[in-house]
């Protein structure tokens, strides 16, 4: 199949038409074929996309699958996947069924509602597919779009603020990166990615303002790219919308937000910052070694503190998402591969504990860690896996998230230790907020009167839990599962990336020897 | 000589002749019963004169010595006028009837309008030039003051005459200015004078005058006072007619005569275009967070799209000249929509401004919530919908000429007025329970509406091949 990757991408928005022209009332046989339809529909991208996976050739650092037509503007609709996007594509498809069935007992507006799930997934999986950079900023800022209704119209009281923030902070960030692409454009005469990634910006430095800029306009390109994929990840100290946008949003809303949204930027930071601008990424990783090393502590001591459970793991996501752009600039290839593992992990444990949180709030209508307490009492199913995903945030070897954070460590370890050794403090520190929260929520007497009545979870919140535990035991015993797809890529990709450095070298000495 | 002149303006001819008939026709009966026929064939020989200038012979003429030009760039913009004021028309109708303001001297002074616009983005002379601007707004000064019982119409309508008058007698200082130091008043003539890409210190003068008399056309900020008293004084469907085709017009001179009249000193004008250009967008933006009123909302909207259109024209190039043409399409069409949508908005009868009025509005009517979405988001520049790639064309001509700064500005403004798109947004879909407005019946202005919507979503496809013919108008407006 020729066009696989579009029919994968389209087949969800293609339900979403269905639904939007189709489906009417709001009954509930209506409400019922809504959710049925978008199962069906999620589903059957999943399996297509397992195409995809089948046909790969892991071998092949280039892009597959590519298919490419002429579009406006000069500019070209061309997709492929390399293994740097692949899983990710694999990860959306796989959790877009279970998000959908995670909202099964939602009764407000369901129509809309998978519509904005089914028109969400089509532009997620855009972005890791487009090999044209103004069609991945189309997917990419369109995808706001659903995610803004979604907080707005399903979330919680405070929704209105969170979000008009999330639609605002990420807005300026990507616009900046839109000139910024405007500028490459007109410097290599192409938006064609795989065109770009050979492409070498210059490096020469000159004055703007007063300002020496170091390593010329990729540096500026870098900052522009960096603004918008430094607020989607988010780092520190950008990061304060996603609390809010976690608080409010729905549970399906916050797992997708955690599980594939985040991922956009440690993808673009993969995809465009490393190896279109080695220069830049070299002069400027140091940057972002600190500022990820302060997400890890500062955000998993204010995790400590939370009241709020989903505010808790919305920080916890944060100081993850430190170890992601860590290992990612370290640009070797424990780091560049521990940074896509942990971020793949990081998609179902995060998702995972927001839908754990989820299935007490749907019970419980409260997310205040304070109004819990001794839930093990009348949920053992449900300790269970609170228990277990618990664990596989903090990084228990054995779960995928041991292998993330262990190959980033490692990955940083070679190019500074300092950093490495405030980035490990975060694993001791995420054991503490993380058994913190569990025992407070799950261990001790059952003294709350509201809790007595509280049922376990449902053979259908079982079936929900169920791939995300087999996704997560199966990564962390058989890492190379992950590794043997993307290690060839990533290798290339760093081994392109360490090609281009004794040119940037030559180009800061010359300009200015006191960079460094 | 003269044969070929008449049939070069013959568009024109034709139009101001209808004009002549139907006002003869009308003035005999007496009666404004007629008004609602008339509309609907004003709007009808709108579109067949759209469609004749369409399928014109391509190539450029000029008729009376070059004082009209009939040019690709011209007919690109006269297409555009004709199809939006057809379809302003069309949808105020139902409005306009209702609060028996439909007289037979709207359609009619809406042609002189048409007239005077198509005359100004052919002009080639500074006489063609004021001829064409002061029979459109002379026009325009009174249907914004049709509803003449309502104190804000009138009041609209006055300022906008004294305002009007004012920007005129500016263009008009500096055009004499321009004669005076070009000794001509033909464009191609000042363009002759024009020596190693400057002009003289007293020309430079007239075009500083010029510009920014027809700032005030365009309401590009500091030049925008009126704009928002008369959106909002005017009756919603004139109001309409103001934000779509005068807009195109104005930016069609605009072009003309920075182009055609002072093409060489690109250098001496760029810049105070690209200044109305950012002032416009911030100005736009900011200042229409506070609005409650969706037609002042549009009028500050309306601001903000000009600087962007500005931008287009502020890179001095082709391909700015093109960017601001499709933009100004994209816009236009964006705004049919949104007046579509606002003129439908009432409440036992009476028409409904007030934002807060769209509370859950699309709990009762999800289809237009969902269209008027689509076009909010437009507005604000997120991809997909068109009113992205309208940005994106000019923001690649401010780049491409060397204005990242311009650029950058213009981002940042777009952000900024996400903002109260958004709100109208959260109106929609995130507000309280409230009143419910009335069931829109109009079956035109739902037409408008969806399509304009379905434009926006369809257009990412190919621009519906807008974009060759717009190459082809800023290549016969610049060369």
């Amino acid at each position: 199949m020729e066009n696989l990757l579009s029919i994968v991408t389209f087949v969800p928005l293609l339900a979403a038409l269905i639904l939007a022209i189709f489906l009417r009332g709001d009954d509930a046989p209506a409400q019922k074929n809504a959710k049925m339809l978008a199962l069906i529909a999620t589903s059957a991208t999943f399996l297509l996309s397992i195409f995809i996976l089948t046909g790969f050739d892991p071998a092949n650092t280039g892009f597959q699958f590519v298919e490419e037509h002429d579009w406006i503007l000069g500019l070209k609709y061309k997709m492929g996947v390399d293994g740097i996007s692949i899983l990710f594509v694999m990860l959306t498809t796989f959790l877009m069924p279970i998000v959908i069935l995670s909202c099964w007992d939602v009764t407000t507006r369901v129509k809309d509602y998978m519509i904005a799930f089914l028109l969400l997934e089509t532009l997620m999986l855009g972005v890791f597919m487009a090999l044209d950079l103004v069609l991945f900023y189309v997917f990419f800022e369109a995808g706001l779009i659903p995610m803004f209704l979604i907080i707005g119209i399903w979330g919680g009281a405070n929704r209105i603020y969170a979000s008009f923030k999330f639609f605002l902070y990420t807005f300026i960030g990507s616009v900046l990166m839109l000139v910024a692409m405007i500028a490459m454009f007109l410097d290599a005469g192409t938006t064609d990615i795989p065109t770009l990634l050979t492409h070498s910006f210059s490096t020469a430095g000159f004055e703007l303002m007063g300002f020496q800029i170091v390593g010329g306009m990729q540096t500026l390109l870098w900052l522009a790219f960096f603004a918008s994929f430094a607020v989607k990840m988010p780092m520190w100290p950008v990061h304060t919308w996603l609390p809010d946008a976690h608080v409010q949003a729905p549970t399906a809303g916050s797992v997708i937000l955690a599980a594939v949204l985040l991922k956009m930027g440690g993808y673009g930071f993969l995809r465009f910052s490393l190896p279109m601008f080695p220069v830049a990424s070299d002069l400027l990783a140091p940057l972002v070694f600190w500022m990820s090393a302060i997400a890890i502590v500062y955000t998993s001591l204010v995790a400590l503190v939370q009241e709020d459970m989903k505010k808790l793991i919305a920080y916890s996501s944060v100081a993850h998402m430190g170890y992601v752009t860590m290992g990612i600039f370290a640009a070797n290839q424990q780091g560049v591969d521990g940074a896509i593992f942990q971020m793949l992990s990081h998609g179902f444990i995060s998702g995972a504990l927001f839908l754990c949180v989820g299935v007490i709030y749907d019970r419980m209508h409260t997310r205040d860690i304070d109004a819990y307490g001794g839930l093990v009492n009348r949920m053992p199913s449900y300790a269970l896996i609170f228990m277990f995903f618990t664990m596989a945030n903090v990084g228990l070897p054995g779960t995928s998230g041991f292998v993330g954070e262990f190959l980033v460590l490692m990955g940083i370890f070679q190019v500074n230790t300092w950093v490495a050794m405030f980035a490990t403090s975060g694993v001791i520190l995420s054991a503490a907020y993380a058994l913190y929260l569990y025992r407070r929520v799950v261990m001790g007497e059952l003294i709350k009167e509201a809790l007595r009545t509280i049922s376990d979870i449902t053979p259908r919140e079982k079936m929900i839990f169920a791939p995300l535990v087999v996704m997560t035991i199966l990564l962390g015993v058989a890492p190379w599962l992950v590794t043997d797809i993307i290690g060839d890529s990533v290798a290339a990709l760093v081994h392109n990336y360490h090609e281009a450095l004794p040119v940037v070298a030559e180009a800061t000495e010359a300009v200015a020897p006191a960079s460094h | 000589m003269i044969s070929q002149d008449i049939s070069t303006v013959l568009p024109e001819i034709t139009l101001a002749i209808y004009a002549m008939v139907a006002l003869l026709g009308a003035v005999y009966t007496k009666k404004d019963g007629l008004a609602g026929l008339i509309l609907w064939s004003t709007a009808g020989v709108f579109t067949l004169v759209a469609l004749w200038i369409a399928t014109m012979a391509p190539g450029t003429q000029t008729a009376f010595n070059g004082m009209f030009n009939d040019d690709a760039f011209a007919r690109f913009a006269k297409v555009m006028i004709l199809l939006s004021a057809a379809a302003v028309l069309v949808m105020g109708q139902d409005y306009m009837q209702k609060r028996d303001l439909l007289r037979f001297e709207y359609p009619i002074l809406v042609t002189l309008a048409v007239i005077g616009m198509m005359m100004m983005v052919s002009a080639g002379d500074l006489m063609a030039l004021y001829m064409g601007l002061e029979l459109q707004s002379l026009a325009l000064y009174v249907v914004a003051s049709l509803h003449r019982d309502s104190v804000r119409s009138t009041e609209a309508g006055l300022k906008y005459f004294v305002l009007g008058a004012l920007s005129s007698g500016l263009l008009l200082y500096g055009a004499s200015l321009t004669y005076g130091f070009a000794g001509t008043t033909l464009f191609s003539g000042i363009l002759s004078t024009v020596h190693e890409g400057h002009v003289s210190l007293g020309l430079l003068f007239g075009l500083v005058f010029i510009v920014a008399g027809l700032a005030f056309k365009v309401s590009a900020a500091p030049f925008h006072m009126w704009t928002p008293d008369v959106y909002e004084g005017s009756p919603t469907p004139v109001t309409a007619f103001f934000a779509t085709a005068p807009k195109v017009a104005a930016m069609g001179l605009f072009a003309r005569v920075l182009h055609d009249a002072f093409g060489g000193a690109t250098a001496d004008w760029s810049q105070i275009i690209a200044l109305l250009s950012v002032v416009s967008m911030f100005l736009g933006a900011i200042a229409a967070i506070g609005q409650t009123n969706i037609k002042r909302l549009m009028a500050f909207s309306s601001i903000a799209h000009m600087g962007f259109a500005l931008m287009g024209l502020a890179a001095g190039t082709v391909y700015g000249v093109q960017a601001m043409l499709v933009y100004i399409a994209i816009y236009v069409t964006m705004n049919i929509g949104t007046f579509a949508f606002i003129l439908s908005l009432e409440k036992d009868g009476k028409a409904v401004t007030d934002i807060a009025a769209l509370n859950q509005y699309s709990k009762a009517e999800p289809m237009r919530a969902l269209a008027m979405l689509v076009l909010l988001f437009s507005l604000a520049g997120v991809p997909p919908m068109l009113g992205f790639f309208g940005k994106f064309y000019v923001l690649q001509a401010a780049v491409n000429a060397g204005m990242s700064w311009l650029a950058v500005a213009g981002v940042v403004a777009s952000v900024i007025g996400a903002f109260y798109y958004l709100r109208i947004v959260y109106f929609m879909y995130f507000g309280e329970e409230s009143d419910g407005l009335d069931k829109p019946g109009s079956f035109v202005l739902n037409a408008g509406l969806v399509a304009s919507a379905v434009i926006m979503l369809a257009g990412i496809v190919n621009l519906f091949g807008i974009e060759p013919i717009a190459e082809a108008a800023a290549q016969a407006l610049v060369n």
